[in-house]
């Protein structure tokens, strides 16, 4: 940028001014570049009208923060040019409208707060936040995917919550691609992968956190944009749910200390991975989860004490964000003096220690006759802290260093960022027909799916993962002594109560249409959930996408956004929390759009949650929901290269009847096991029940399957949605039957002795395959 | 003594995090418990405790060594209460990173002063290589210590382990010769007939010399284990069940076998 635009400011602390005004649009997009603003030529020159005099170099790099897609979400809040007219914010238009609609009575606190809440129980609210880390995971695996994992149990913290559960589902390209294909600045997966894996495990396990849902997928779409998404969940009395920032009150750092690791990380997300990303590794922040643990110990006895008024983590934007979010909620201002904050280096300068995204860091406002106690038990706890400033009734955000001021900003200003426009164009999957020989093998095909990466045991991953600390997990990822995957998990947070947290997921990244893709998802997490005895489920949305600024990339997030609110609505599951990483896109071009719905239900008692393990020979194996033609973008499908083909086509009213029908059979105790039909159809679900039971199988006629296909193959792997595969008792099959009277689904076989997966296919060809073979496909032992 | 009258500790530093399950199961079976900060604990002191335990966690992040840190902490910042607390027969249970922490000290294997600050073992890290999340069989090796009171010799239970340095390494051959001639060997992991698992994995997850999953010291009243007991007390918490859970798992009568000696003191 031209020299002569800067000037210094001040020496002690050393900041520059930037002469706005003097600067042409090319000026002002350098300086958006070489300061790492990452803001758009239109957002620049609204920055240059607004400031009259010419702004630091501090209250610029405020606004890179504050207006960065990551902290803001412009894209999901300003104006869609379509075809058929313009949208207006897809997040109110689709997302929180259902919401609004659906207007739940036991929805506590959405879309406002750091982490959705719910009512658990009369008491108690449940707290659940997923983050995406993408970015820094591609450039620095382990600490990218450990410090995501922090960030959004401090996102629980920030909400008053007692973290009790992580998850994570992670997307990675596949781990044999070759070196010599990448090109620069691509790391292979199989590094991204381990580190990933193990930097998810050392922030959930140091923490004393179970991970206890997730999921792994493969595929070459994310060979240059891996996906690391993080969840995390959390329990607290309704009663110390406290956010009432005051005039007066002290605000007071507490944590880590604040370096120049994680400078720029919002930016950072808020651009495409481009060859120079490897010198932004300074964007990733450090993890250290042993802080961490002291902070949490330290926040909640905060809470119970009740001793702040207000709390926040410190994320994306680090001390800006976190200190002009927390004022500007509260309607009131705030002067931090930065000068107090402990460093882990000197000479860093004001912008960097005010932007820094050090981990391990909250921000509480204390009354001021309430600090002595807050700071008394941040000592107990080995907590180093600081009193940035004290709220007042400004409305605005000033920043003081050594007694200078090197920030001085209207908060309302600042949190008004001009409104933007994105055009999209809108693509319907129109399906090819398919031509495949109907395979004359099932067994073969059967063995072979259950061995493809994506479908697979995760059992590598999950043991090394810590699924039983806090002594709390009823229903585990891994069921039983064979390790059969579980469809939900089933956490008992109250020592006192056998009310229980379910909490699933669902993503069908492979489905070539965005509106059945986030149809399907929604309609997974949901079915997940209810397939282990959850009910009144709530979702939260996490979108992973390319740069929305290219049409088709903004074209199928609309119509995915669509989908959010047709299935929120007819599954009657409201959004309570959601987030978006857009950008995604690499020298290999953009990701895959992804969908990850995470679904939080509850279950009146855990002891009554079903699992996937057979339970009793002779009893009845049933398949509800209707199976067909729909392989689109199937396991099968894909395993056989093949595109083309009808994408599965949720049916909301009829899948949420049946979910209905499903609960009430399981609280009349008439269900004795159940697996959800997803990747791999009724075959692979059927397989792996018999792979969860040590000494049972199940025996099934594929021509008793309520279907609208007669082909073999398509019965047994179609993907279609809304199915499940349910064991009932035997002596109870005329309640059920009367439960499920007018929806689809029959009785398909029985549970029989000895662990196998027994089929007649539609030619009468029989089939048996002993779990021993495919436990060896399955799990690989 | 009564019950009513006798306290339980559950210790704790940065990076602990397995204290409040602990105080869970012990509140449950009658004990009155606390749960201390090392800070705190070298403030009050021992002496009004008849149970100490050192629970499960990431220690100070067992940076250098699994227990290490805190293992160094205790003997220097505790080290005379400790050693008092042990002479005096009183209980003393690690679990996990507890067990590594009681090895670091020098309290187990326990052949020379109660807490001489000089390890004489290890638990190195898992032969796999990696963190193991498992349920694991356990035989009953001995009953030579007051945990293992409630339950019977040979039996077999089910607990899970969570950790990535759980392989019991000792000094010399001989040590390994005296444990077992001194039924100082407590629990084993076993194949499902209820036989050591022979080093074979995953049933033995870590590699441990002899199937060792915990061992206890010379007079028995200080053990030490990998797995977490406190995560098989009840039978929702059980892996697998047909039905209905059982009210309990297997992991309540090691603390039971706690109680009824404090019962006795």
């Amino acid at each position: 940028m031209r020299k002569a635009l800067i000037k210094k400011a001040s020496d002690s602390p050393e900041v520059y001014t930037i002469n706005l005004r003097g600067a042409d649009d090319e000026d002002l997009m350098q300086i958006s570049g070489e300061m790492g603003l990452a803001l758009s030529l239109a957002e620049m020159k609204a920055l240059k009208k607004r400031f009259a005099k010419a702004p630091t170099d501090v209250e610029l790099q405020t606004f890179g923060q504050t207006w960065s897609e990551h902290c803001i979400h412009k894209t999901f809040r300003g104006d869609v040019v379509t075809e058929r007219g313009v949208v207006s914010n897809l997040l109110k238009s689709y997302i929180a409208k259902a919401t609004n609609e659906l207007n739940k009575p036991w929805c506590f606190s959405v879309f406002e707060d750091n982490a959705g809440l719910v009512e658990f129980d009369k008491c108690t609210v449940a707290a659940a936040k997923v983050e995406t880390h993408n970015h820094p995971s591609a450039v620095e695996p382990f600490g990218g995917a450990a410090t995501g994992v922090g960030g959004v149990i401090r996102d629980i913290l920030g909400v008053w919550g007692e973290p009790i559960a992580v998850s994570d589902v992670l997307c990675f390209g596949p781990l044999d691609a070759k070196q010599e294909e990448l090109p620069p600045g691509v790391k292979h997966p199989k590094y991204i992968y381990k580190g990933v894996v193990a930097g998810v495990g050392s922030y959930g396990n140091n923490m004393g956190l179970p991970t206890v849902s997730g999921a792994v997928i493969f595929d070459r779409q994310y060979t240059g944009n891996v996906i690391v998404y993080c969840g995390a969940f959390g329990v607290l009395p309704k009663e110390k749910y406290i956010k009432d920032t005051r005039e007066g009150d002290l605000a007071v750092l507490a944590g880590g200390k604040t370096g120049r690791d994680g400078i720029h990380g919002v930016t950072f997300a808020s651009a495409d991975l481009s060859e120079e990303a490897e010198s932004l590794r300074s964007a990733v922040q450090i993890p250290n989860p042993l802080v961490e643990e002291r902070l949490r110990r330290a926040t909640l006895r905060i809470r119970d004490g009740r001793l702040a008024t207000g709390v926040t983590d410190l994320g994306g934007g680090g001390v800006s964000c976190a200190t002009g979010e927390m004022a500007y909620r509260s309607g009131l201002g705030l002067t931090v003096d930065i000068g107090k904050m402990h460093l882990k280096e000197p000479d860093l300068a004001p912008w960097e220690i005010w932007v820094s995204e050090s981990q391990e860091r909250m921000l509480y406002s204390v009354p001021e006759e309430k600090f002595g106690s807050v700071s008394e038990i941040l000592e107990e706890e080995e907590i180093e802290h600081c009193v940035l400033g004290r709220f007042d009734k400004s409305g605005r955000l000033r920043v003081e260093m050594g007694k200078k001021v090197v920030c001085d900003l209207d908060l309302e200003t600042l949190y008004s960022p001009p409104k933007i426009t994105r055009k999209a164009k809108e693509e319907v999957y129109h399906p090819k027909r398919v031509e495949l020989e109907e395979p004359k093998d099932l067994e073969g095909e059967v063995l072979s799916l259950l061995s493809e990466p994506n479908l697979r045991s995760r059992e590598s991953v999950i043991r090394t993962y810590d699924h039983e600390v806090r002594a709390a997990t009823a229903i585990k990822p891994l069921q039983g002594p064979e390790g059969g995957p579980n469809d939900a998990a089933v956490l008992k947070p109250l020592s006192d109560s056998w009310m229980g947290l379910v909490i699933s997921c669902g993503l069908n990244p492979f489905l070539p249409d965005a509106y059945w893709m986030a149809a399907a998802s929604i309609e997974e997490a949901v079915r997940n959930n209810v397939a282990v005895g959850g009910r009144r489920v709530a979702i939260l949305d996490n979108f992973v996408w390319g740069n929305p600024e290219k049409e088709d990339r903004m074209g199928s997030l609309l119509r995915a956004c669509e989908a959010c609110y047709d299935f929120s609505k007819a599954l009657d599951v409201p959004f309570i929390s959601g987030k978006d990483s857009l950008y995604n896109e690499s020298p290999l071009g953009p990701v895959r759009p992804t969908l990850l719905i995470t679904g939080i239900g509850i279950i009146p008692d855990v002891r009554k949650a079903v699992t996937t393990e057979l339970k009793g020979e002779g009893n009845p194996v049933y398949v509800i929901g209707m199976t067909k033609d729909e392989l689109g973008g199937s396991a099968y499908y894909r395993s056989k290269g093949l595109d083309g083909g009808e994408v599965p086509k949720a049916n909301g009213p009829m899948a949420k009847a049946v979910m209905n029908a499903l609960t009430t059979s399981m609280d009349m105790g008439i269900v004795r096991s159940c697996h959800d039909v997803s990747e791999g159809g009724i075959g692979l679900a059927a397989a792996e029940m018999a792979i969860s039971s040590p000494r049972r199988g199940i025996k099934m006629d594929l021509k008793r399957i309520p279907s609208q296909t007669k082909r073999s193959d398509s019965i047994i792997f179609s993907e279609s949605t809304g199915r499940f595969l349910v064991e009932a008792d035997a002596g109870r099959t005329e309640e059920f039957d009367k439960i499920f009277y007018g929806l689809p689904g029959a009785k398909i076989g029985e549970v029989v002795d000895g662990s196998r997966l027994a089929f007649m296919d539609m030619g009468g060809k029989e089939y048996s395959i002993d779990s021993k073979r495919l436990r060896l496909a399955w799990r690989g032992y | 003594m009564k019950l009513k009258q006798a306290k339980a500790c559950v210790l704790r530093v940065g990076g602990t995090n397995c204290d409040l399950e602990i105080k869970a199961v012990l509140t449950e079976l009658g004990i009155n418990t606390d749960v201390l900060h090392m800070n705190q604990a070298i403030k009050r002191g021992l002496s009004e405790y008849q149970m100490l335990v050192f629970p499960g966690g990431f220690s100070y992040g067992d940076y250098v060594r699994a227990g290490a840190i805190w293992g160094k902490e205790v003997v220097t910042r505790l080290g005379k209460d400790l050693e008092r607390f042990i002479d005096e027969e009183k209980l003393v249970l690690g679990i996990c990173n507890g067990f590594q922490v009681l090895v670091e000290t020098g309290a187990l294997p326990g052949d020379g002063a109660s807490a001489s600050g000089i390890p004489t073992a290890v638990l190195a890290n898992n032969n796999s290589a990696k963190y193991e999340c498992r349920w694991v069989r356990l035989k009953v090796e001995s009953k030579k210590t007051p945990f293992t009171s409630a339950l019977n010799k040979d039996q077999v239970i089910a607990v899970p382990v969570g950790h990535g340095e759980g392989r019991l390494v000792l000094q010399s051959e001989g040590m390994l010769e005296d444990l077992i001639s001194e039924r100082r060997v407590v629990f084993r992991y076993a194949l499902e007939d209820g036989s050591p698992a022979g080093g074979k994995y995953p049933e033995n997850p870590n590699g441990a010399i002899f199937d060792i999953a915990g061992i206890c010291n010379k007079k028995g009243n200080v053990m030490g284990m990998m797995p977490h007991p406190e995560r098989a007390f009840y039978g929702w918490q059980l892996p697998s069940w047909g039905g209905e859970p059982p009210e309990f798992g297997d992991g309540k009568a090691i603390f039971e076998g706690a109680i009824a000696y404090i019962k006795k003191m």
